[in-house]
Formats: structure tokens, C-alpha cells, sequence
């Protein structure tokens, strides 16, 4: 049995208003219906005007995904009767939509592979809806931010690689800085279409709504497949269902049985003329475009040395990326910025900004790397600058420095050996990894401040009766 | 009748079907004149005819206050509108 996954992608693109009217978009936070104006309530006479700005954002994922822009395209109303849509049509692309074809090339397990999009368009989103025992809630502030849809063709063939393909569509969507593409804030919202096939033959699709998490997507395709799975090994037929998720039980939720009052009535929204988008346009929009991870990841790969898995880690984040490659630029070994970026740093990097200025991260490196301080001091110095907020420079200079001098080191390496006869003795004796454990207790009468290559070579001179 | 009514969410009493159901009929009949005329080489849909990219900067203006974007729910709580439970417990 097959299984053959499609998902419709919702991603609220980052402009400062809506997609028809000038209320502004950033809902979040806003008090309840404070953010709305005639157009987005849908009051009589009031008319939609195209955000030049959402079309733009648009077309630039239509062109990272390599899609055919469609030099016309209109916009259709779509009509339905709930109240999270003050209109009672919601304005979307039918007929034409923005763009057809493109793909998205990403890893899984190490493989690439490839899914093809079969057409992006323009929207608007609808309001949201709190359900109460004394009546059904609505806040229309959400009512038409602009969203760009992104539609697959049935390219995907497991739970597991939908989440990857989503997880790189969402990496792609934010270097590309049309979107913050935060799945828990509704950001990015994912339906999926998935059939599990029998001996090549088709199967009957389901659909799951509102994936709000990368696990729910995965999970919830999981359930669905086995669903399925279990239907058809019993011989029992897969009916044409729309099911939820819910995420807290794991658990598939029927929406709706049959296509019950689905008819959407498209017609051309005859407020609003068509969209053209000539090739200068175009042009202008392509110029303005941030590089794509993917070229990116090429970049660092080749001139920095990294492996892909550091690239693929540094890049899940923009302004992490934007950081690395600032370190990177300004120290003698870009690849050690990338241990540093991700796992030292890393470690205090729970917020959007970096916990610590790139110039000091630079500044801390360098003073490794030039053999000022040691591995362990600059671990310190890193956690108290980003603790206790203070600069890495004051930090250094108050460090002290490595015990260099060969006399010191010598001292040190005899006070040691003096110290622990039994080491010395079976280090003699062939037991080679005595000389770590002797290297270890040095470094600790040092307090760190020694460099362990050179006084592991000075403990064995010693040792071999030098 | 029963479909139009079910997407457009209404619940009609016998004799408003009855009048609805002719109304309609009257203004079907009336766009079937629309059949007659010959729409070969003609454009299926322009809303303003030439007219293309009718588009407004990305600038924020002025919103409703809360209140004024209440004023004609027949009933709101707390800042929201409110509506008839949609799911009936």
C-alpha cells in the first residue's frame, strides 16, 4: 500500500496592513475588533483595494519556487455562510491564480527530494471565531491579512516527509522574509490530502484541516494512513471525508461525511480589476530578493567548509544565519564559528535576538584561535558576558592569560608527576592513557589556563625521562 | 429551494418559499434574455473594461474605534461580536 500526500499551505505574508483595506495587520496582540474598518466588516458600499506590497511578498516565493507567474490574474469570491466571514464571501484566486507550477527541494534522511507546487495564490484571511456556551465569539481583527496559499501536487509519500517538506517551505518562507511562518501563532497553517493506494490503483482521498504544529501534521497523516489502511484490509470502502485534528488526544475529528452544501459559487469579484504583472515588475521584485537558503547553504558549504547539517541547522533561523555569517566573516576559521554559534551560544539562544552582540562572539574567538585564553576560560567568559550582560572585551582583559611560558608549564608538569606516583608508574608500564588523566590533574591545578596540547608534550618529555 | 436556502443559511417559513421560489423564477427568466445575445470574441469577465492594477501602498490608516465597530451587532460581549452558538452542546 502507497500512501500519497498533497497539502494546502496558508502563510500570512508580513505587511503592516491588510490585504484590501489600510487596517493594520498586526493582529496579535490587539484588543478584540479594534483593527477593522468598513471593507474588512463587509459593510455595504465599501470597497477592497489590492495591497501592492502583498503581491510583491507573493511573487517573491512564486519566484524562489521557480513558479510561472500568470502576467494576468484576478481575484474570485468564494461564498460561504459562517460568521468568521463578515462578507459572507471570502475574495481569493480561482480562475487565475498568481502563479502555476515551481517546486521545493529539500532533504530527508540525507536524500533529496523534490515536490512539485501546482499553483500559489493571493487571499484573505478570515476572522476568529471563540465558541462560548452563551454564544459563539467573533473577533474580526484577523479579517483580511493577507495570505499566500502554496498548493502541492500529490508528490509526497510519508507523514515524515510532509513535516520535512514543511519545515523547509517554512525556512524558505523566512529567509525569503515574507513571513515570521510560526506555526503556533497561525502564521503557517498546513491541510493535507492524503490515500493510501492499493496495487497501484488510486485511492479515496481524506482531507485533515488545520495543522497548526509540524508534529500534528505528521501525526495526524500517521492516523489517517492507518485509518485507511485498516478500512481497506477489512475490504470496507474509504469514504470522502474532512476531518480535524485534535492535538492534545491525537486524535482524528469527522467534520464532514459528504460534500454537504459545498458550493462555493466562484465568481469574478467585480469590485476589483485584474492583476497585471509585466516582466519589469517582475525584474524589480527579483532584484529585491533575499538570497534563498539553498544558495546560501551552497555558499557556506563551499567557502566556509561547513558540512550540511551545520548549514541546515544555521539556516532554520534568518537572523541566526545572518549572525553565523557575520562571525564567520570576521574570524580566521569559519568553521569553528559554526560550533560556536550553535552549540555554545546556542545553548543561551532561546528568544528571536542573538544573546550576545556577533562583535564579541568575534572578539572571543579570536582570543581562542590566537592561544590567549583556552577553550574552557572562553566557555566561562561566554557564559558570564551573556548572563550577566557584560562586554567581552572587559571580560578578557580581567581573564588573565594561559600559563605560555615554558618554566611555568614545566613547574606545573614536575608538581603533578611528584603528585601521583601511581599514574607515573602506569604510564611506564604501557599504559598509555595515564597520560590523560595526569594531563587532566594539571589542567586543574592551572584552573583551566593552560593550554592541554602543549602540557600534555611537556608531561611526556618529562615522562620519557627528558 | 432547500440547497439555495441551506448556503445562505436561512430557515423560510412555507409562504416565504412560496414567494422567494417565485421571485427568483421571474429573475431567472429575466437574465435568460442575457442567452440571446451573441458573445463571440467577447472578453468572459471585465469588471472596469482597461482597467488593470488598481493598487494602494502598504501605509496604515485609521481603524474604527471598538465601539463604533459594534454599533450594529444586534449583540456583542467584551469587545467581540457575539452570534448564536454554532455548535449546539
Amino acid at each position: 500500500m502507497d500512501v500519497v500526500i498533497g497539502l494546502e499551505i496558508h502563510v500570512q505574508l508580513l505587511t503592516r496592513t491588510k490585504l484590501f483595506c489600510s487596517c493594520r495587520a498586526d493582529y496579535f496582540a490587539a484588543p478584540p475588533n479594534t483593527l477593522t474598518c468598513p471593507v474588512c466588516l463587509g459593510l455595504p458600499g465599501a470597497l477592497p483595494v489590492l495591497n501592492k506590497k502583498a503581491v510583491e511578498l507573493a511573487l517573491r516565493v512564486a519566484l524562489a519556487l521557480g513558479a510561472e507567474v500568470q502576467e494576468v490574474s484576478q481575484f474570485d469570491r468564494k461564498n460561504y455562510f459562517y460568521p468568521d466571514l463578515p462578507k459572507g464571501y471570502q475574495i481569493t484566486q480561482r480562475a487565475v491564480p498568481l502563479a502555476r507550477g515551481g517546486a521545493l527541494t529539500f532533504r530527508l534522511a540525507g536524500q533529496e527530494r523534490t515536490v512539485r507546487v501546482r499553483e500559489l495564490h493571493l487571499e484573505e484571511d478570515a476572522g476568529k471565531l471563540i465558541h462560548t456556551e452563551r454564544g459563539t465569539l467573533i473577533d474580526f481583527n484577523r479579517c483580511g491579512v493577507p495570505l499566500v496559499e502554496i498548493v502541492t501536487e500529490p508528490d509526497l509519500r510519508s507523514p515524515q516527509e510532509a513535516r520535512e517538506f514543511l519545515r523547509a517551505l517554512r525556512t524558505l518562507l523566512r529567509h525569503l522574509r515574507v513571513s515570521t511562518a510560526d506555526m503556533e501563532k497561525g502564521e503557517l497553517r498546513c491541510d493535507a490530502n492524503i490515500s493510501v493506494s492499493v496495487d497501484g490503483r488510486p485511492g479515496t482521498k481524506t482531507e485533515i484541516k488545520n495543522l497548526n504544529s509540524f508534529k500534528a501534521v505528521e501525526r495526524a497523516l500517521q492516523a489517517a494512513a492507518e485509518h485507511q489502511r485498516a478500512l481497506l484490509s477489512r475490504g470496507e470502502r474509504v469514504e470522502q471525508v474532512t476531518f480535524g485534528w485534535d492535538e492534545g488526544r491525537e486524535e482524528l475529528l469527522l467534520q464532514r461525511t459528504k460534500e454537504e452544501a459545498h458550493d462555493y459559487r466562484y465568481f469574478p469579484d467585480p469590485d476589483l480589476v485584474p492583476l497585471v504583472v509585466d516582466a519589469m515588475w517582475l525584474a524589480q521584485v527579483q532584484a529585491a530578493m533575499p538570497e534563498p537558503p539553498w544558495e546560501r547553504e551552497a555558499r557556506w558549504i563551499r567557502a566556509f567548509g561547513l558540512n550540511p547539517s551545520e548549514a541546515e541547522a544555521l539556516l532554520v533561523d534568518p537572523v541566526r544565519a545572518d549572525y553565523f555569517e557575520e562571525v564567520a566573516r570576521a574570524v580566521p576559521n569559519p568553521k569553528a564559528a559554526a560550533g560556536w554559534v550553535l552549540a555554545e551560544l546556542g545553548q543561551y539562544w532561546t528568544g528571536d535576538e542573538p544573546p550576545l552582540p556577533a562583535a564579541d562572539l568575534v572578539a572571543l574567538i579570536r582570543a581562542v584561535e590566537e592561544g590567549r585564553i583556552t577553550r574552557p576560560q572562553a566557555k566561562e567568559i561566554l557564559e558570564k558576558a551573556v548572563l550577566e550582560r557584560t562586554s567581552v572585551p572587559v571580560l578578557l582583559s580581567a581573564a588573565g592569560g594561559v600559563v605560555r611560558d615554558e618554566e611555568a608549564l614545566r613547574a606545573l608538569a614536575e608538581e603533578v608527576l611528584r603528585e601521583n606516583p601511581q599514574a607515573v608508574a602506569d604510564y611506564r608500564a604501557g599504559r598509555t592513557q595515564a597520560l590523560g588523566f595526569l594531563v587532566g590533574q594539571a589542567l586543574r591545578k592551572a584552573q583551566g589556563r593552560a593550554d592541554p596540547k602543549r602540557l600534555a608534550h611537556v608531561l611526556q618529555t618529562l615522562l620519557s625521562g627528558g | 429551494m432547500a440547497k439555495v436556502e441551506a448556503l445562505a443559511g436561512l430557515r423560510l417559513t412555507p409562504e416565504e418559499r412560496e414567494q422567494l421560489r417565485a421571485d427568483l423564477a421571474k429573475i431567472l427568466a429575466y437574465f435568460q434574455k442575457l442567452q440571446e445575445v451573441n458573445t463571440e470574441g467577447v472578453t468572459p469577465f471585465s469588471p472596469l473594461p482597461g482597467q488593470t492594477n488598481a493598487l494602494r501602498e502598504d501605509e496604515p490608516g485609521p481603524s474604527l474605534p471598538q465601539e463604533e465597530a459594534l454599533r450594529n451587532a444586534p449583540e456583542s460581549e467584551g469587545g467581540y461580536f457575539r452570534v448564536p452558538p454554532l455548535f449546539s452542546a
